[in-house]
């Protein structure tokens, strides 16, 4: 090996970043999209590891999830809009609102924010991806496959049916005999997977993929939300999945783990169930009002009141989130120590979320608001937030829930928190950043129509079940006699539920047409302060063509708010185009660390999510050998994946230079 | 400050050491990780606190070959260690010999288990504690039986010739799920083969 060889294959591996400018249409900015941009067709649809790629289908599948959850929950109010109806067999219905639980919570709720944070993490934190783009591609394949798994049997009438947190001994072989259950536990384990590598994609990329100079005081609070939810994920969700594990084995092999007459224990499961289920609850709502932090700012004109205050309540609440989960079991007969000590934590809760209510609230008093759509779902968020969390407060207190447990009151309160703080952001942050996915406006007339009609259908549907709870309805009754009193309140309900999905139509038909024929966007339609505005609408597939740098917490406000002297510098910056790079940064302050060398697009996470689907559903037809056949083929997609790339510099430079003689 | 300085000194370049990605996402694996134990362990004893059957069910359990085999794997996790420290000082053909032999010490670990597994009298549905026994020893087999097959992928890769002193990333981050597998053991061991004696 001579000097001259060695020296040249050494000198990758440090460098100094190019700085510069890489305006539209130079050369350098030609290169860098000819570096990042997807293959067309089949094959790159199949291989992109493109992040707004990759978000914008979680955006969509999730929400044909959420009309597909809205399709059951119509059906349902339809069965029971009047007494004794017959729409409906017992066992149905039981399908019904299991499936519709498990679809808006699992397959709606979290997927829809994972794909805005997907979409939106590299663009707000100016960078040119994810830390794992592959990982990023894997969580949505299989978010995808599960999904469908847990509706392979609906079609043939044998869809999980023992209620979303499917509580033993019903969900036990004993008294659910068909493939129901499994369906459900087999699901929710791959979906686990789905969920935990997305989590440790946005732990990572919070923790090294921040532009220069994005120090952990400056990072948008939807990041701190998404932050704070991934890593409750990381903890809750072996949880849940140990619990669904431990329940197939019972059912399949004869195991013991919740099988009474042989010393298991039904509460097991409910203490595992809830221990993941009440973090969860957190994490399908942090995010969303992440969201609202960020966006509603825009539309009151001036910075978020109380950014510091916002931030950390939203890390207090999550932590608090763990500590909560007996106030689903109250009335299971636990000492009343237990009883006391969890209902307290759960109404200190409501410490962390005022605090992120009157931050939204000062915001608006002190701002100047403009009243465009955007701005009327998020203050129509904080308003159902502050009913949703008044109600919980109120079943917080052990003896009132003795009495509200598994009335309709339970099901107002969770209908008012989910949809309050996760489908109103949601459907709020769609028109907000409408414009940035797809380059055109949504209609403002067709948008206000929609707002108004889902806030009222919301609130009509919604608001009497409290009122059916306190008189005593119980939830999860497939019908009921006309003379219990509940006939006109379950009307109401019927009626605000199809008004509630009028509403809904309404926002998808803007959306159709505004995708054809919405007025033209430009980079930022709002004038918004966060770096997703500061490019071209929709973003380049490379992102940013230089890596920003980054002086304040509004970069595109610098200059009117009152920021003080720093200004980042977005025009000028690194430049790293020797393949696809970008920059990593430090934990906290975000100074340089590393020149990261991103992989290319690739099949692996499209196979290995693939074989994993395949092999659980070898596993629930109990096709033992094709099961094991399949682990064996995601093993060896896996292998392909890590093994040590040379253009990710992983392995030894010795074996470079005698590759480039080879090929060079 | 008014202006931004660009940066003056040189950057590394690709998956370097603990800098890498790779090796961040396989710190928050072992937390999912550690946390999934935490769980296993946690049903344990919430299902061993209130048993009214004898437990364990062949009485306080024997410590002497399952203690044994505890130190043949911390003595594999040793060597794996060893192996990237000779990869780092450029010896390369140590390394490669020190990893085949924490591969082996590993393999070894699968095989006095199993017999260990056969000695029992009880299998996983004849009663709660085999349930649990089975079960929590049974998903660090298969964490073992992953990591072996992670350590013989680097081994495979060691001599291909594909690391160095100073491009071995995937060296360090598979030899840290060595060391997590490993490690998590010593509290499954604790639980099942210490904590009756309590």
């Amino acid at each position: 090996m001579n000097p001259i060889a060695k020296n040249s294959s050494d000198a990758p591996l440090m460098r100094v970043p190019e700085f510069g400018r890489a305006p539209l249409g130079s050369a350098a900015e030609k290169r860098l999209a000819s570096l990042w941009e997807t293959l067309p067709g089949w094959r790159g649809w199949l291989a992109t590891v493109d992040h707004k790629e990759i978000g914008l289908r979680y955006i969509i599948t999730a929400f044909v999830f959420l009309l597909i959850g809205g399709v059951e929950a119509l059906v349902m109010r339809v069965q029971l809009a009047r007494p004794d109806q017959a729409l409906l067999t017992p066992e149905q219905y039981n399908q019904l609102f299991t499936m519709h639980g498990v679809t808006m919570i699992f397959l709606y709720s979290l997927p829809i924010l994972s794909g805005f944070s997907n979409y939106l993490w590299p663009l707000l934190l100016g960078s040119r991806d994810m830390a794992f783009p592959r990982l990023n591609a894997l969580s949505y394949w299989l978010f995808l496959f599960a999904g469908i798994f847990l509706y392979v049997s609906f079609p043939v009438g044998q869809a999980p049916n023992a209620g979303w947190f499917n509580y033993v001994p019903l969900s036990s072989l004993e008294f659910d005999t068909g493939p129901n259950i499994d369906v459900y536990a087999l699901g929710m384990v791959l979906l686990g997977i789905s969920t935990t590598v997305g989590s440790i994609n946005f732990v990572v990329t919070l923790f090294r993929m921040r532009a220069p100079g994005m120090s952990i005081n400056r990072v948008p609070i939807m990041v701190w939300g998404t932050l704070t939810a991934s890593v409750g994920n990381l903890l809750a969700v072996p949880s849940v999945s140990l619990a669904f594990f431990l329940l197939w084995l019972d059912r399949q092999t004869g195991t013991h783990f919740f099988d009474v007459s042989n010393g298991g224990k039904p509460l097991l499961w409910q203490h595992l169930f809830w221990m993941f289920g009440h973090p969860w609850v957190y994490v399908v709502v942090l995010p969303a009002m992440g969201i609202v932090s960020d966006a509603l700012p825009t539309f009151c004109r001036r910075p978020l009141v109380g950014y510091a205050a916002v931030a950390l309540s939203t890390m207090a609440t999550m932590l608090l989130g763990f500590e909560v989960w007996i106030h689903h079991m109250f009335a299971t007969g636990l000492p009343t120590l237990a009883l006391s000590f969890f209902g307290a934590a759960s109404m200190v809760i409501s410490i962390p979320s005022a605090v992120a209510v009157f931050a939204w609230i000062a915001t608006i008093w002190l701002g100047r608001p403009v009243f465009t759509t955007p701005f009327l779902f998020f203050a129509g968020f904080v308003m159902l937030f502050v009913i949703g969390g008044v109600s919980g407060v109120m079943t917080a207190a052990v003896p009132l829930d003795f009495q509200l447990t598994d009335t309709y009151f339970v099901v107002a309160h969770l209908h008012y928190v989910l949809l309050g703080i996760n489908v109103f952001p949601v459907v709020g942050g769609i028109y907000y950043w409408f414009p940035k996915f797809f380059g055109r406006m949504m209609d403002e007339r067709l948008g206000k129509w929609s707002f108004w009609v889902m806030f009222t259908g919301f609130n009509i549907g919604f608001f009497p079940m409290h009122i059916a709870g306190l008189m005593g309805m119980p939830r999860r009754i497939y019908t009921y006699s006309g003379d219990m009193g509940w006939n006109t309140i379950n009307m109401v309900t019927s009626i605000g539920a199809f008004l509630f999905a009028a509403g809904i139509l309404i926002f998808m038909v803007n959306a159709l047409i505004s995708l054809k024929r919405g007025a033209l966007a430009g980079n930022n339609p709002w004038d918004a302060a966060t770096l997703e505005w500061s490019v071209s609408s929709p973003p380049p597939a490379y992102n940013f063509a230089v890596i920003p740098l980054i002086a304040s917490r509004h970069p595109l406000w610098e200059n009117r708010a009152d920021e003080g002297a720093a200004r980042s510098s977005l025009d000028e910056g690194y430049l790293l185009l020797q393949g696809r790079e970008t920059l990593a940064t430090t934990p906290l302050d975000a100074r340089p660390d590393l020149i990261l060398k991103m992989p290319d697009d690739s099949y692996a996470p499209f196979f290995l999510g693939l074989f994993s689907a395949l092999m659980f559903a070898g596993l629930l037809l109990q096709w033992w050998d094709f099961a094991g056949l399949m682990a064996i083929a995601g093993g060896i997609a896996l292998t392909a994946w890590m093994w040590p790339g040379r253009k990710q510099e992983q392995s030894a430079s010795a074996m470079h230079s005698a590759r480039d003689a080879e090929h060079g | 400050m008014a202006k931004l300085i660009p940066l003056q000194e040189p950057l590394p370049v690709g998956s370097y050491g603990k800098r890498s990605n790779g090796w961040w996402g396989l710190l928050t694996l072992i937390v999912t990780e550690g946390s999934l134990f935490g769980y296993l362990l946690f049903s344990y004893f919430y299902l061993a606190a209130q048993t009214q059957q004898q437990w364990p069910p062949d009485g306080l359990p024997r410590l002497a070959i399952p203690g044994i085999n505890t130190l043949i794997l911390l003595a594999s996790s040793g060597f794996v260690w060893i192996s990237e420290y000779c990869l780092k000082s450029k010896k390369i053909r140590s390394s490669i010999i020190l990893m085949a032999v924490a591969i082996l010490l590993g393999t070894g670990f699968i095989m006095i288990q199993l017999s260990e597994w056969n000695k029992k009298p009880y299998t996983m549905i004849t009663d709660l504690y085999g349930s649990l026994y089975f079960t929590i020893t049974g998903f660090h087999m298969a964490h073992v039986v992953v990591g072996i097959i992670i350590l013989s992928l680097l081994l495979l890769w060691m001599m291909l010739g594909y690391f160095d002193d100073k491009r071995h990333v995937s060296v360090s981050i598979g030899g840290l799920y060595w060391h997590f597998v490993d490690g998590v053991w010593l509290f499954v061991f604790a639980t099942l083969y210490l904590s009756p004696y309590l």
